[in-house]
């Protein structure tokens, strides 16, 4: 905890910048690729969309569905990476880091590579079936005495990814379907080319959020220490309870969707600490605004930086991984 | 200076010329003995010694059963019989030039990333600083890639890619972590970071490259002993051997360092010389196991942990640690072999899992503590 607690509250600028930043960051998502258009080509293809002209028929089965899909899984991986910094106190806590997404995919490749599931509502069960597990194994190992020690908690972090990679690398040996699943799941890709998956998740998305909204108000007063909290009238319990079935909703939901996408969790309610200071609340409501943004434009660069599409789980991961040295690196690593 | 003692001749000489070749052993109260061969003298922990002989014996009796378990249209009595010197000409090329070489290869492999491990762990002053978690097999990883697809193929041309990966990844985990002043915690945070990042750099040039070039390359990430023969193996046995070597001999200057930079400059031990030669070992012993074998993750983390647990000695000594590792390795790889028979999995599969477990489980006492 800090000594000298900032303004509970953002200054009055982020909000307005950070929603131009997402709307900047939804147009590029439109507009970059192979083929690239102009907004005005864009903006016509949405209003009165002509599935003839091959422009309209980007916007509308390419472009659409990955930027739609980019919006719900960042606000899922952003709130969910702040729900678990404030479970767990913990500056080095993302549920890619943690493995909980690794735990929800590999869930899904066996609901589809094994068990044969096709529809998403059949595996989506799976996938928070997989995070929970994760999510919990991570929670109860990496806590201790006074709070989670955060390296111990990324170790069985990654402890349990690299589990959940020898099974997963054995099944696709034994089953070379399933392998071929995996691979592009790991990627982290937001080109799915079909806006059912997204439209299908929302919903679970939003129910995600909702029990984030309500725990990120007990952790706040978790944050003071427990007792504090108990007579505050939080329960502990509950509030714990309610930030992992978040974190399991909301990164079980990006999981099945996008895949594995490490390091924005992490990083993001890093940064929106430094416009809002440490309550939990405004950490996950900014968090929800950039995650989003970084994620778009990390897909944005993929596709552009290379000839062959980079996955944005990719560019994530390398913009996000410096990130995680420069904490170590810091002075304050262990405390949050 | 004249020596305060008349008879004081330094520790391990012997005082009189007829002492020489005679073995002598005292036993002391506090769970050691000292054995003496002439100039030779080694303070023995009792209980390390007799586990060390029954790990000895384990590693034996795992090497036999991995070279006479029936299979390839060999039988165990046949088997049997070309380690006792007969058997036709075909059960002879199946036992000794076919599965010799592996289970050659798994010992060697398992010693060397176990003493590596040991080594990592008393560098970093963590029990978890195994060079799997500070991101060298990943970097060795990259570079075996990128040779691959690259068009090089040949078992000379993977391995130099991977040493020089991960001798590379180590470096830069190093300087990393340098600056940010000697703690392990930060070097393993660090390495898991750079690992990260090669981890995605791989999953991506696995993705886009060649399908063909790609699968080869994925094969030997998963860290597989299959296929090995002598023209392979014998190279690289004589390497890890010298490398071993030298590990039991720097492994001396690990308790000093193991007591904190202060202490063990205060025994006069050079600090930087010291590091240097621990991290050279330690990289050669990785560098050149990961290059046979691909990436084996988790021996190093897990053995090191295992020997210190059945010892119960203060400070492991290097026996113990070595024959654990040639152990697990030689016991994944059978169980690597048989367990989808006829689906061969890399024995890196079966240690990555079982180790990773093993991890969690360590990591769990450690948090109920």
């Amino acid at each position: 905890m800090r000594d000298h607690p900032r303004t509970a509250r953002a200054s009055a600028w982020v909000i307005p910048v950070l929603v131009l930043a997402l709307a900047v960051s939804v147009l590029l998502s439109l507009m970059v690729g192979a083929r690239a258009l102009s907004p005005s080509t864009v903006i016509a293809a949405i209003l009165s969309p002509d599935l003839s002209l091959p422009d309209h028929a980007v916007v509308w089965d390419g472009r659409i569905p990955r930027t739609l899909l980019g919006l719900v899984a960042g606000v899922a991986i952003g709130v969910a990476g702040a729900v678990i910094q404030g479970l767990t106190r913990n500056p080095l806590a993302d549920p890619g880091v943690l493995g909980v997404n690794a735990g929800a995919a590999f869930a899904v490749v066996v609901a589809v590579g094994v068990l044969g599931i096709q529809s998403l509502f059949g595996y989506i069960w799976f996938a928070f079936a997989g995070a929970l597990i994760a999510s919990v194994v991570v929670y109860l190992v990496g806590r201790s005495g006074h709070g989670a020690d955060p390296i111990r908690l990324v170790l069985t972090g990654v402890a349990l990814t690299a589990v959940l990679e020898g099974l997963g690398q054995g099944l696709a040996l034994v089953n070379p379907q399933a392998f071929d699943r995996l691979r592009t799941w790991n990627l982290g890709s937001l080109d799915i080319g079909s806006i059912q998956p997204v439209l299908a998740v929302s919903g679970f998305v939003l129910a995600g959020l909702l029990l984030a909204a309500l725990a990120t108000r007990g952790l706040n007063a978790v944050a003071l220490g427990e007792d504090a909290a108990t007579s505050l009238g939080v329960s502990v319990r509950a509030t714990r309870v309610m930030a992992i079935a978040a974190v399991t909703v909301l990164a079980g939901s990006a999981a099945a969707t996008a895949g594995v996408i490490v390091f924005l969790g992490l990083m993001v309610p890093h940064l929106a600490r430094r416009f809002c200071g440490p309550d939990n609340r405004w950490v996950a409501g900014l968090s929800a605004l950039m995650a989003p943004s970084i994620l778009l434009l990390a897909d944005v660069l993929g596709r552009v930086i290379l000839p062959g599409e980079l996955a944005a789980g990719i560019v994530v991961a390398f913009v996000g991984a410096p990130f995680l040295i420069a904490l170590a690196r810091g002075k304050r690593v262990v405390e949050l | 200076m004249k020596d305060p003692q008349p008879s004081g001749a330094p520790v391990g000489r012997p005082t009189e010329p007829g002492a020489v070749g005679r073995p002598s052993f005292e036993q002391h109260d506090d769970g050691h003995a000292r054995l003496a061969l002439g100039p030779l003298s080694a303070r023995l922990h009792r209980r390390s010694a007799w586990v060390g002989g029954l790990l000895a014996a384990l590693v034996l009796a795992a090497v036999v059963v991995a070279l006479i378990l029936p299979g390839a249209g060999v039988e165990t009595r046949e088997a049997l019989g070309v380690l006792f010197g007969g058997g036709d000409g075909f059960a002879a090329t199946v036992v000794l030039n076919w599965r010799l070489p592996r289970v050659l290869a798994a010992v060697l492999v398992g010693a060397a990333l176990a003493l590596s491990g040991a080594i990592f762990q008393s560098l970093t002053r963590n029990p978890l600083g195994s060079p799997d978690v500070i991101g060298f097999n990943t970097g060795a990883y990259t570079g075996a890639i990128l040779v691959t697809l690259g068009g090089v193929t040949g078992f000379a041309a993977i391995a130099s890619g991977a040493f020089f990966g991960g001798l590379l990844t180590a470096l830069v985990v190093y300087l990393l972590s340098l600056r940010a002043g000697s703690s392990g915690l930060r070097m393993v945070v660090v390495g898991l970071g750079v690992a990260a990042m090669l981890g995605a750099l791989n999953r991506w040039l696995i993705a886009v490259g060649d399908l063909e070039l790609s699968m080869q390359a994925a094969a030997w990430g998963a860290g597989s002993l299959n296929g090995l023969r002598w023209a392979q193996v014998t190279p690289v046995a004589i390497a890890l051997l010298v490398f071993i070597a030298a590990a039991f001999i720097v492994a001396r200057r690990m308790q000093p360092l193991d007591l904190g930079d202060d202490a063990a400059a205060g025994l006069g031990l050079r600090l930087g010389p010291t590091r240097l030669l621990l991290l050279a070992v330690g990289v050669a012993l990785t560098a050149v196991s990961t290059a046979i074998a691909g990436p084996i993750s988790f021996v190093a983390l897990a053995a090191p942990h295992i020997a210190r647990r059945i010892t119960r000695a203060s400070r492991v000594s290097p026996l113990p640690v070595a024959l654990t590792g040639a152990l697990i390795v030689v016991v994944a790889d059978i169980v690597a072999q048989r367990l989808f028979d006829p689906t061969q999995l890399p024995v890196g599969i079966v240690t990555v899992t079982l180790g990773g477990l093993y991890l969690i489980t360590l990591l769990a006492k450690e948090a109920r503590r």
